[in-house]
């Protein structure tokens, strides 16, 4: 036996820099397609090999085209499309909005809309999701939560539903099957399974949706919630939102080198995809198959969506330091906006005037409901819930040490 | 010029660069230092806190890690078995729950348990604190949940002079070190006046930091202002609050910086509340359970018989930090001026 060997730690690297273009053949894509949809029934190990190729729906002529390919009518499809313009429009107004320091702080999902909207429309009533900051697609989608109430918890305003509480971004929608959003990475993902099984003990028919980025998978809650669906063959989508960069940091250090997010789900026994997430179709057709299996009590379903992370991490970074100022561009999933659109108008179903009447539509009922919500203040011009409030919902009811409190304050 | 005289020429610095500057020259003296977290490698921290370290000392020895608290510390612990020195980031305190198994249950009883045999020379360090309406996941001051702990150092500088010397020192320290950064005293010496400009630390004695090797020596306070009328205790940001409220207040307070919460250095303590028969606890954190009360009880146990009023406390409300009411939690000059004239009663 040879000792002579002198070790050495291996610390992954993307191949792009500021400076050198990102070499994206490491995402190994299949071409739409080719990779085959197996019956809602299938069992976990026989997912391996969906867990490492790429089920894609839309092809390189806008076709949609194999046995993933949804049936879905045109109506929905612009439906999808709608919602998605909507978010990407919202996301710009408030980035606007906070360099204007109306709002302190954003998150955009510019490029991932597909997922959050596609998956949204493949969920039942009454199904509850547990989120990350950056699926604002779930409500966009809805057309009953009004923006001005959006953008009131974005300014932290008087009627900020929320009160003041969170960071702009960190909603609260029971009403809407959207769980408050934690700052902490990953809590939610494991109280995502727990709701399932709440569903399931109850004999309900309701399914819960967890949400998380490729970084946060490294957390301990990601594996404890693979662990527990799993066991409990809880109803839950377990999805993980691979936009490649957590903050300034590449996926690979996440884990995602030489392997995918996808195949953790085959190895604690759970059925997983790997998806095209810039795929509006194929979004819609896994996250069906995932809803069904749960329906059916055939438990767990982990979908890695490939994406791409489009914007900054917050308003807070500047991506141009780590990463190539243009990398997007080459991103070979391209836009789930322009893709949607370019097979709207390929069968026949939708315009570039449609288009750009639908943008202008939405760009300007966006821009009325700020000007209403900005009535109602902003964290800037003080106009912020009562600091009194402050001291409410700690408890069901206030107990003493803090009514002495909130009188030393004065409010 | 000589070595040593360049190693003691002073530059002014931010924190930032103070904390920078401490992490460059022990990796540089001791290969065992090595220096990771999220973010950090790279990039240099999301507070550019390690900017340029991974250019100089390669990425072994500076590296971003998976977002994983409790893997951070996990390994940190496991590194520190080796022999290793590891200096690691914790993006913010409101982060540290999932790695705090691995500082109570581990890192700070390893010595114990195994009479030595292992030990865990850890420096984990932490921005915290308000002042950046950051919410209740960017605002935390969780010290009083490290310094209930036996075994751990938790040590808390307020300005770069003391950041750089302290950091030094907890790495070299053998025992784990809790190293909390107040995030608002980053680029200047924040008094809570938030809607006056930041004065930077350029314009601050305190900004002056020596480019080499020095230690601020754990377990000794300073006395950051000194005065007759009234003792104040406390640490990171409340230091620069209690002198704005000082001044405003025209008492004449004596302002004792702890620096190292825990262990901490008594006998400055006493020998200043001894002397003004008056004692202020300010803190940022929640009060109930607050590092304050044990303060608080540390001086009536030690001065009970020089004090003329009782002991006042001003901490954050007990209510999660909220982001938009920041001002009305964040114990500003104003609350701190009421304190130090209820003490100056009687
Ligand atoms: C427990 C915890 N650790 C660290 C952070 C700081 N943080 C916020 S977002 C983020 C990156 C998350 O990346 P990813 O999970 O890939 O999601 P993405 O932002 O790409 O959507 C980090 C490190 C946090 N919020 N919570
Ligand atoms: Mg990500």
């Amino acid at each position: 036996m040879s000792r002579s060997e002198h070790l050495r730690l291996h610390v992954p690297e993307p191949s792009g820099r500021p400076g050198h273009a990102t070499d994206f053949s490491y995402l190994h894509l299949s071409p739409a397609g080719a990779v085959r949809r197996p019956p809602v029934n299938t069992a976990a190990a026989a997912t391996a090999d969906l867990a490492r190729s790429l089920v894609r729906v839309l092809d390189d002529d806008d076709k949609a085209i194999g046995p993933w390919a949804p049936q879905l009518e045109a109506d929905a499809l612009r439906r999808g499309l709608r919602a998605m313009m909507k978010t990407r429009i919202f996301d710009a107004r408030m980035l606007l909005a906070q360099r204007q320091k109306k709002i302190s702080f954003y998150m955009q999902c510019l490029g991932e809309e597909a997922i959050a909207i596609a998956q949204a429309m493949a969920l039942e009533p009454g199904d509850m999701c547990f989120p990350t900051y950056r699926q604002q697609g779930l409500l966009l989608s809805r057309d009953d939560i009004p923006l001005v109430e959006l953008m009131c918890q974005l300014m932290s305003n008087e009627i900020d539903p929320i009160k003041g509480r969170q960071l702009p971004v960190m909603y609260s929608y029971k009403r809407a099957g959207f769980f408050s959003v934690s700052g902490n990475l990953a809590t939610q993902f494991v109280q995502a399974v727990g709701w399932g099984m709440a569903s399931a003990i109850k004999g309900d028919t309701k399914i819960a949706s967890g949400w998380i980025g490729d970084g946060a998978t490294a957390e301990a809650d990601f594996h404890t919630a693979l662990t527990f669906a799993h066991v409990y063959r809880a109803p839950v989508i377990l999805n993980v939102v691979n936009n490649q960069w957590a903050i300034s940091t590449f996926q690979a250090i996440a884990g995602g080198e030489g392997t995918t997010f996808a195949g953790r789900g085959v190895g604690c026994g759970i059925a997983s995809l790997r998806v095209d997430g810039n795929d509006f179709l194929a979004v819609y057709a896994a996250s069906r198959w995932a809803a069904e299996r749960a329906r059916k009590n055939l438990g767990p379903t982990l979908i890695e969506w490939v994406t791409y992370r489009a914007g900054a991490h917050s308003t807070s970074d500047d991506p141009s330091k780590y990463r190539p100022a243009d990398d997007y561009s080459r991103f070979p999933l391209g836009d789930p906006i322009a893709r949607l659109k370019q097979h709207l108008v390929a069968i026949g179903a939708w315009s570039d005037d449609e288009h750009e009447r639908v943008e202008k539509a939405l760009e300007a009922e966006i821009g009325a409901a700020m000007k209403e919500a900005e009535r109602h203040g902003t964290l800037a011009d003080g106009r912020v819930p009562s600091a009194a409030s402050m001291f409410e919902d700690v408890y069901k009811d206030m107990p003493e040490h803090l009514r002495r409190q909130r009188q030393q304050l004065g409010v | 010029m000589s070595h040593a005289s360049d190693a003691l020429r002073k530059t002014p610095m931010t924190m930032i660069e103070a904390l920078r500057s401490a992490m460059d020259v022990m990796l540089a003296r001791d290969d065992n230092v090595i220096v990771y977290g999220q973010d950090v490698g790279y990039f240099g921290g999301v507070f550019r806190c390690t900017e340029g370290l991974q250019a100089k000392y390669g990425n072994s020895r500076v590296f971003d890690a998976p977002i994983s608290e409790g893997g951070i510390v996990g390994t940190a612990v496991g590194m520190g078995a080796y022999g290793l020195r590891p200096v690691v980031e914790l993006q913010f305190a409101d982060y540290m729950y999932p790695a705090y198994d691995q500082i109570v249950s581990e890192a700070a009883r390893l010595r114990y348990r195994s009479v030595g045999d292992f030990t865990a020379p850890l420096t984990i360090r932490m921005p915290c604190g308000g002042g950046i309406y950051g919410g209740q996941t960017h605002s935390q001051s969780p010290e009083a949940l490290f310094t209930h702990v036996a075994g751990l150092r938790t040590v808390m500088p307020s300005n770069p002079y003391d950041a750089k010397g302290l950091l030094i020192a907890s790495i070299e320290n053998d025992d784990p070190v809790i190293f909390l950064e107040p995030k608002r005293l980053y680029n200047g010496p924040f008094d809570g006046h938030h809607d006056k400009p930041l004065v930077p630390w350029s314009k601050h004695p305190m900004g002056e930091v020596p480019e080499g090797y020095y230690t601020v020596p754990l377990e000794s306070a300073a006395v950051y202002r000194a005065g007759a009328q009234v003792t104040v205790l406390a640490y990171g940001t409340m230091v620069f609050v209690s002198e704005a409220a000082a001044l405003e207040s025209s008492i004449d307070a004596e302002i004792i910086d702890l620096r190292s919460l825990w262990p901490l250095d008594l006998d400055t303590i006493v020998a200043s509340v001894k002397k003004t028969g008056r004692c202020v606890v300010v803190h940022e954190a929640t009060r109930t359970g607050g590092f304050g009360g044990e303060l608080a009880a540390l001086v009536q146990e030690h001065c009970f018989y020089h004090l003329e009023t009782p002991i006042e406390r001003v901490t954050g409300w007990d209510t999660p930090y909220p982001h938009a009411q920041e001002w009305a939690y964040f114990p500003g000059p104003a609350r701190v001026a009421a304190a130090l004239r209820r003490a100056m009663e009687a």
